[in-house]
């Protein structure tokens, strides 16, 4: 059995070049928004918006600036699941599509996948999203197949700034809480890591260090799990899922006649 | 630039533009480098730097000049024996300039010997110079008050046009080679050229020493008037200066990294140059994280200036042959083109192989090398020029490879001209602006140009990708690193190297027979690449495409080998002869192929982690594998590490040579006592002092007498068009800067308020260039989808705009639509006293690909930079309105 495998992503020296982005998309052929014809969002230089079934990588850029320009920060972080250890999307799965691999991180099985949708109400993060082309709930694999094959996820090796780190949780967790050492050395108090230690759903695999409260970058203060308020809805969510799952399979059968 | 200690990145976005070289920056950082980015705008840069200071566009070499200004009146600089040592005796500091020289500070703005210009050449009216200088009072003052014979002759700029200049110095230079007789060998004619070495005052007291006067060009270059300029709030700009000096020194280097914003100017060289000057007065050259670094915008740009695609330059920055100069015979040429002093004495040798290079056997001693073959340029036949020319019908047809003009500067003209060309081959990997512009350019859309009266007859060749070829890069750090062909290219595909290969083996055909005098050049022109047929591949590898020629062949050609043993190569420029003896396309390049079976651009040895080195196995980098030019400045008077930190290459005295983790860049044996001999030419004639060898004193400059044409200091002008008077000087801007002047080219004057915006223009990571590698893609145009222009919210305001809106930007050249992007990152700045606002568009777009805008390109006009004849897409002005 390997050792827990993930991220660690410094935001500090990410430049937002969103070269995750794309290595993402290339290696999981993912298709673009509106064939690539999308829209300027004039919200700083995020024109994807969100993690959701296309986009399993996604660059967010938080401009800080005071109307005299004497203080000014522009915040990048490259966003991805979180292969939490305590993982809400699992939890609910009525169909066991959703795993933890031999390295501990989460992956959608989309040929287990039926639909349901429920994974991604389930996830305090808003990683997961239907994937239209698949008609299933998609997200970040860690690059199962490239881990598999001992290689490095297409993200992390196309980040040129090792903002987006790759390896075992020990090992990452080591070097992230030097990081965090070295910026206080050098005034930068802010400087704290997100997801690292086990009260946060057991541990988040892909954990982060950031400058500025969760909030600022879109992360939840206090993640929970789905079960916390989902005790009696679950039955019913089972039994929904029952009769997604049917029509799913129909639709997926439909789906196959078409080729898409 | 990992080794540096602070990094100040100016006139360039390398977090955005070259990421993935921001890596290292970023690894300086982790170590405790600072980073500073000087920008008119807050990007990614900025938001990695630990100072982010804001400047005008157009205002880089006012802040920059403020920096040196700072540097000579600081107590620590004046005080230390570190610079004094480094200034005095690596730079021309104490080298006296003639009498007859009056400086900017003296002329209100200009320099002796400006004069008006006048064409010198009837068919090609289009050098466009608003006026010229005479360089002869720049010069040095010599023992016998004669003009020195002056340094640097590899052709980085275009003196060509300006007769008056270099080319007088030239004609004298070459009167006494005349009377020499011509070689070879030609070491009689070199020897000829020798000139009294210049005057110096070591106690750099003389008001006439290069010291002093620079001293006094910049004494008004105050913090205040920095702030006045550039808008940078003085503070800041302050924190910039302590931080720079306090990181320069024996055990601290800073390094400056620029880019297009700082040539894309009508005085972008100069620019640069102050950069230059800076970082000699401060040790911050030939040194580990210290010097300026060109970070260049394509893979292999690098090797398309040393192997050039420049007009003005042949092989290894040698001068094209001209009819402007004084280069009707070798002879004249190589007097016009040969220093005396420094490791340019031996342009005969690399002139003479590259004639063999070019004409092989034909090429004799009897017929001069072919010499006479060799084209010859008359005038600016850069990319400005060439489209007026072609909108005077000037010019039939065009082949346009890796190139978007409809897209380029003032695309209005740009388009224009290609419409009145016969015929137009487009070589893209993408049906680009360029191969559309008959149908798809808005112009044509609009009626305005009607599609039938467009005669132009396109061809479209689809380009195969470099991964379908073998071939090499040299990238920004003249490094070489070869690549191999990984899949066919799909279809009719074809790589560069095979269209260029198969047209001139059907253009040799075509004049096989011919017996016009004028095409002698050309049946001699040695054209032997085809592969061998029976060179087994290796398993594994991708076999060449069919017609494709041998890229090894093309490398060998550029390395060298000899003439009667084309099997033996040429291992290092050191070996080249000027009898024809040798055969080398690119004297610079020699030694990357130092025998077959040994491409070292292909090399990948790494150095062990951890320990410092310049990785001398991976790749190759010119010269001579070298990492780091001139760097015997790394070592001090008596050849020692100026400090064990930044210690590269020092003299071992009981080996009795250079050594050190670089190749050293110096003579190999020669110590650090030995004496110039005056009466000697190339090294001979410098001190194993003077690090500096290819220049003809083995100095820095830190004042230029000849290789510029626009002053021998670097001083603030005004862009073009600018919003403001210069605060500086009486003179607006470069009084000899190039204008093409025509109805559809016009400027705003200085302080016109239609268009009172500073606008600057410029690319996002997410796209490349004109588009034609990332608008076809959807994973890329996702990420950008759409023209935008930034703006502060405080000019929002004042137009009424809000986020998103559809804004009309307007200069006298055209106008065009964009979404407003208002956002803080911009901000309004208060030069000379008064609120100068500032937008900035990148110039991604056009009317083909997945995602189409309006080309911000047809807002830019035809003016140029003196020297090389670069834009100024980097600073203008318009104005802006909701639509």
């Amino acid at each position: 059995m390997p050792e827990p495998m993930g991220f660690y992503t410094d935001t500090t020296v990410c430049i937002g070049c969103k070269a995750c982005e794309v290595a993402c998309k290339e290696w999981n052929q993912l298709p673009a928004t509106n064939g690539g014809r999308s829209k300027l969002s004039g919200d700083s230089y995020d024109n994807t918006r969100r993690l959701d079934g296309i986009h399993w990588r996604h660059v967010k850029f938080i401009e800080q600036f005071d109307a005299e320009r004497r203080q000014g920060r522009w915040l990048m972080m490259s966003d991805v699941c979180k292969h939490c250890v305590r993982a809400g999307c699992l939890e609910v799965c009525p169909t066991g599509a959703i795993i933890r691999t031999e390295f501990d991180t989460v992956v959608i099985q989309s040929d287990v996948c039926n639909g349901c949708r429920d994974c991604i109400g389930a996830c305090p993060f808003g990683v997961i999203d239907i994937n239209p082309v698949s008609g299933t709930a998609q997200k970040c694999t860690l690059c199962y197949d490239r881990m598999r094959a001992g290689m490095t996820p297409a993200c992390a090796q196309a980040c040129p700034t090792a903002s987006i780190n790759f390896g075992p949780i020990r090992e990452l967790k080591q070097k992230a809480q030097a990081r965090v050492e070295q910026l206080h050395g050098r005034g930068e108090r802010g400087a704290y890591l997100y997801g690292a230690d086990e009260k946060m759903l057991g541990g988040l695999n892909s954990f982060y260090l950031l400058v500025d409260k969760p909030e600022v970058y879109g992360l939840p203060p206090d993640p929970k799990m789905p079960t916390r308020n989902l005790k009696r809805g679950s039955l019913w969510s089972a039994l929904g899922a029952v009769v997604v799952g049917v029509v799913g399979l129909i639709s997926l059968r439909s789906r196959r006649d078409v080729n898409v | 630039m990992a080794d540096s200690d602070c990094v100040i990145v100016m006139g360039s976005n390398m977090a955005e533009c070259h990421p993935v070289a921001f890596r290292w920056p970023m690894l300086a950082k982790a170590r405790g480098a600072k980073i500073i980015h000087v920008d008119p705008r807050f990007t990614r840069t900025s938001a990695m730097a630990d100072i982010h200071a804001p400047i005008r566009a157009g205002s880089d070499l006012a802040f920059l000049g403020g920096l040196v200004n700072y540097v000579m009146n600081s107590p620590r600089w004046s005080s230390e024996p570190f610079f004094k040592t480094f200034v005095l005796n690596y730079t021309n500091a104490a080298t006296i300039v003639s009498d007859e020289f009056k400086d900017a500070e003296d002329l209100d703005g200009v320099f002796s010997g400006l004069k008006e210009y006048t064409e010198k050449i009837k068919e090609w009216p289009l050098n466009a110079f608003l006026g010229q200088y005479d360089s002869k009072s720049w010069q040095y003052a010599t023992a016998q008050d004669a003009q020195a014979g002056s340094g640097w002759k590899a052709n980085t700029q275009q003196s060509g046009e300006q007769p008056a200049g270099d080319e007088r110095s030239s004609g004298q230079r070459g009167a006494p080679a005349q009377a020499a007789p011509p070689g070879p060998p030609f070491e009689p004619l070199v020897k000829g050229l020798l000139k009294p070495p210049a005057r110096r005052d070591p106690t750099l007291a003389d008001p006439r020493c290069v010291f002093q006067i620079v001293k006094r060009h910049f004494a008004r270059y105050t913090p205040e008037m920095v702030e006045r300029v550039t808008g940078c709030p003085r503070d800041t700009f302050l924190k910039v200066a302590e931080t720079l000096l306090a990181s320069s020194g024996a055990d601290r280097t800073t390094s400056f990294a620029y880019a297009v914003a700082w040539t894309q100017h009508t005085n972008g060289p100069q620019i640069i140059g102050c950069a230059a000057l800076l970082q000699l007065l401060l040790g911050n050259v030939g040194r580990p994280g210290a010097g300026i670094m060109a970070l260049r915008g394509h893979a292999s740009i690098q090797g398309s200036t040393d192997i050039p695609t420049l007009y003005h330059s042949i092989h290894g920055y040698m001068s094209h042959p001209s009819a402007l100069k004084k280069h009707d015979t070798l002879a004249n040429w190589l007097a016009a083109e040969t220093s005396a002093r420094g490791y340019w004495a031996n342009t005969p040798k690399f002139m003479i192989s590259y004639m063999k290079s070019m004409y092989g056997e034909a090429a004799t001693r009897d017929n001069d090398f072919g010499y006479e073959w060799h084209p010859k340029i008359i005038g600016d036949h850069s990319h400005l020029p060439m489209f007026v020319a072609m909108n005077e019908g000037r010019v039939k047809g065009m082949l346009c490879i890796g190139q978007n003009p409809a897209t380029s500067i003032n695309a209005l003209v740009e388009r224009r001209g290609l419409g009145k060309l016969e015929w137009l081959v487009v070589k893209d990997n993408w049906v680009t602006e360029t191969a559309t512009f008959w149908k798809t350019a808005p112009e044509v859309k609009s009626g305005t140009v009607k599609l039938g009266d467009i005669k132009t007859e396109v061809f479209f060749f689809p380009s195969a990708q470099v991964a379908e070829y073998d071939g090499s890069f040299t990238n920004t750090q003249r490094m070489l690193q070869w690549h191999y062909k990984a899949a066919e290219p799909p279809g009719d595909c074809r790589s560069d190297l095979w269209f260029t290969h198969q047209l001139a083996k059907r253009l040799k055909q075509m004049y096989a027979n011919s017996t016009a005098p004028r095409d002698a050049g050309f049946k001699a022109l040695t054209w032997d690449f085809d592969p061998d047929p029976s060179l087994p591949h290796e398993p594994g590898e991708v076999p060449p495409t069919a017609g494709d020629p041998d890229g090894l062949k093309i490398l060998k050609e550029i390395n060298g080998y000899y003439s009667d043993e084309p099997t033996k190569h040429v291992a290092s420029f050191g070996d080249l002869k000027d009898d024809g003896s040798t055969t080398c396309a690119s004297w610079i390049y020699c030694g990357v192929f130092p025998a077959p079976g040994q491409n070292r651009s292909a090399s990948r040895k790494a150095d062990p982690p951890g320990t410092p080195g310049a990785q001398l196995g991976w790749g190759y980098a010119w010269p001579a594998n070298r990492r780091i030019m001139y760097n015997r400045a790394s070592a001090d008077l008596n050849g020692r590490p100026w400090s064990e930190r930044k210690k590269w290459v020092w003299w071992d005295g009981e080996q009795k040579k250079w050594v050190g983790l670089d190749v050293p860049d110096f003579a190999a044996t020669k110590p650090p006592t030995a004496k110039a001999n005056p009466d000697a030419i190339g090294l001979d004639g410098l001190s194993g002092t003077d690090p500096f060898i290819m220049k003809t004193d083995g100095k820095g400059w830190l004042y230029v007498p000849s290789g510029l044409v626009d002053g021998p200091l670097p001083t603030h002008y005004e862009p073009a068009e600018s919003p403001v008077r210069n605060p500086l000087y009486k003179q607006q801007a470069s009084p000899v800067y190039k204008y093409w002047k025509r109805e559809d080219n016009a400027l705003v004057q200085p302080g016109d308020s239609r268009f009172p915006i500073v606008i600057t223009t410029y690319r996002l990571t997410e796209h490349y260039l004109a588009g034609a590698m990332s608008r076809f893609n959807p994973w890329l145009t996702e990420l950008q989808p759409e023209l935008f222009i930034e703006m502060s919210p405080e000019l929002a305001a004042e137009k009424s705009i809000a986020n998103l809106d559809w804004v009309r930007v307007s200069t006298p050249r055209s106008s065009i639509r964009a979404k407003a992007l208002v956002t803080r990152r911009l901000r309004p700045f208060t030069i000379d006293g008064r609120v100068v606002h500032h937008v900035g568009m990148p110039w991604h777009w056009g009317y083909e690909g997945l995602v189409t805008g309006d080309v911000v390109n047809e807002l830019t006009s035809l003016v140029a930079d003196p020297n090389v004849s670069i834009h100024e897409g980097k600073a203008f002005v318009c104005n802006v309105e909701k639509v």
